[in-house]
């Protein structure tokens, strides 16, 4: 556990060190600004809640966090930097999710960045601050979602660029399955089963239940076993490049 | 002969269908310093990343400490150091960073990890650039850094792959007797193209070429199997060198004798022993019944360069034959 914490410090840390980590948080605000106010009419709405900017997060996540996954084992593999940590006594799995938990943490912390929304709505009116506690935290878990879909691939291949298309394709994939129009392309012929079995895969379907301001166990376990998922991908994908 | 530290048994290493290791048996024991010597592609870096568990093997297998590398990694890596091909560090570290990551993962804590840390910069010399970042440094900084790293636990068993590349010669020393003195109480093995680094630090030299041992033993023992071994060069002008040449050519123990113009007007000729003679005596004897204007004479103790080149080109002029 000490180990996960050591692979954690050094791999947070190491966003501040270059302008990726300010970079990366200045986009991810003004694109959240851009899509709240512009694209969601976040005044003309008249409302004083903050549903239009959780809605955009989704779309958001799927280009953003490709960006901040790509690098996680791409990186490692081109500069060598790779030979070095898998030969250090430390085992797979601890460097897996220490990984994976700094990144995690890295969006969290743009994510809490976005706060001054928060002021704003409670500021024009008094809106239900436990649901957007909530929305918080299902915005988060499903960030952690597209994190581990980007690490696993991102431990398949030395390039980085390639990382980041095939992240996008997959999370596009897990994303929209929830979208309407996918939805009523599949409602159209399939039996009910075959289209909540869809549905259910989709990150918008488990994310939408808990912006409505219930955290079911259901959404929370969905979330969990994705991470916990992909991430034995993860530790496959560097098993297998082992055995070369 | 001590435990052996490194037991290789039967490794192999399979990429598609080219065998980059193709069956290696070694045992490197404490004390030893082992030379590993091939051309490029030979499987040199393959054999270490295996032994080291970056690698698996496609067969055979690696014990260090008595660790096997299949089954209990954790337990033999913890025992080992390791330079990688190229020194990889994080770039955007520095290297005061940097080391006390590595002591961290290493399980080195509070002053243990502080005196581990100071003991492996003032042995790399890295003083000076502690607090910059790793990927600014020289070449021959960051290979210290690597370096640092890998001894930083004081391991018993340590595996560099070309450890004084990219080095001045002053630093190459420096890292050499750096060695020097950590050998005794460990079992290393150090990878290199620099044949003279295998007569300053290793006690044993193997020659791999592609994928197999073909050539282990002392740095003595290879000498020895150099045509040079106990040859004897002489350096004269060259109008004696004629008459010189037929007079060395009769002495009853030599071989040969090659001829080599140099500058100046000075010839160096190279009488060859037949096998198990010792030249030096006779020579000496004939130098001092003649006249010459004698500039240099030397006794070579044979020529590492040479032994390789002999055992590794065979060895593909073999394959390609076999092949046609």
């Amino acid at each position: 556990m000490s180990q996960v914490w050591t692979i954690f410090k050094r791999e947070f840390l190491a966003y501040f060190a270059t302008p990726l980590a300010y970079v990366f948080i200045v986009i991810f605000l003004i694109a959240m600004g851009c899509f709240t106010f512009y694209i969601g009419q976040f005044y003309e709405n008249g409302v004083a809640d903050l549903s239009v900017f959780f809605s955009y997060h989704p779309w958001l996540y799927l280009f953003l966090v490709p960006a901040l996954s790509m690098r996680l084992w791409a990186e490692e593999r081109r500069s060598g930097t790779m030979e070095l940590l898998l030969t250090l006594p430390i085992p797979l799995w601890a460097t897996v999710v220490g990984k994976f938990l700094a990144a995690w943490a890295f969006t969290g912390v743009a994510l809490a960045l976005t706060f001054p929304i928060w002021i704003t709505v409670n500021y024009l009116g008094s809106p239900d601050n436990g649901v957007i506690l909530a929305s918080y935290i299902g915005s988060f878990l499903m960030a952690g979602g597209y994190l581990s879909i980007g690490s696993a691939i991102s431990a398949t291949t030395g390039n980085q660029v390639i990382a980041f298309v095939v992240s996008v394709v997959v999370c596009f994939l897990f994303t929209v399955s929830g979208a309407p129009f996918v939805l009523e392309f599949f409602r159209a012929w399939a039996p009910f089963a075959v289209v909540s079995a869809v549905a259910s895969f989709s990150f918008i379907t488990h994310f939408a239940s808990i912006t409505q301001g219930v955290i079911d166990l259901r959404d929370i376990v969905y979330f969990f076993s994705l991470i916990a998922l992909f991430l034995a991908a993860n530790i496959v994908a560097i098993d297998l490049k082992k055995a070369g | 002969m001590p435990a052996p530290m490194i037991e290789i048994a039967g490794l192999t290493k399979q990429f598609g269908t080219i065998a980059a290791v193709a069956g290696i048996d070694l045992k490197v024991g404490k004390g030893e310093v082992l030379g590993f010597l091939g051309p490029n592609g030979a499987g040199k870096s393959t054999t270490m990343k295996m032994v080291t568990g970056y690698l698996a093997p496609s067969g055979g297998s690696v014990r260090v400490c008595g660790h096997d590398m299949a089954t209990d990694a954790i337990a033999a890596q913890r025992v080992i150091g390791y330079l990688p091909e190229g020194a990889p560090a994080y770039g955007d570290m520095t290297p005061r960073h940097f080391l006390a990551f590595i002591a961290e993962v290493r399980g080195l804590r509070g002053d243990t990890a502080k005196k581990a840390i100071a003991d492996a910069v003032a042995g790399t010399e890295l003083d000076p650039v502690l607090d910059q970042p790793i990927e600014t440094l020289s070449k021959g900084f960051k290979r210290r850094v690597g370096l640092a790293q890998a001894i930083m636990h004081d391991p018993a068993v340590l595996i560099m792959d070309e450890p004084t590349d990219g080095l001045d010669p002053n630093q190459k020393h420096a890292v050499r007797g750096l060695i020097r003195k950590m050998a005794p109480e460990k079992a290393i093995i150090v990878s290199t193209h620099l044949l003279e680094e295998v007569e300053a630090i290793c006690t044993r030299a193997v020659i791999i070429d592609r994928g197999r041992v073909v050539a282990d033993g002392t740095p003595a023992d290879l000498l020895a199997r150099s045509r040079h071994h106990n040859a004897v060069t002489i350096t004269l002008p060259e109008g004696q060198a004629a008459g010189a040449k037929a007079k060395l050519r009769a002495l009853p123990g030599v071989a040969g004798v090659d001829e080599t113009p140099l500058p100046g007007g000075l010839v160096d000729l190279t009488a060859f022993p037949k096998s198990e003679v010792v030249l030096a005596e006779e020579i000496s004897r004939l130098i001092a019944g003649e006249h010459w204007s004698l500039k240099k004479l030397h006794v070579e103790s044979g020529r590492l360069d040479e032994v390789f080149r002999a055992i590794t080109t065979h060895d593909a002029a073999r394959a390609r034959e076999s092949r046609a």
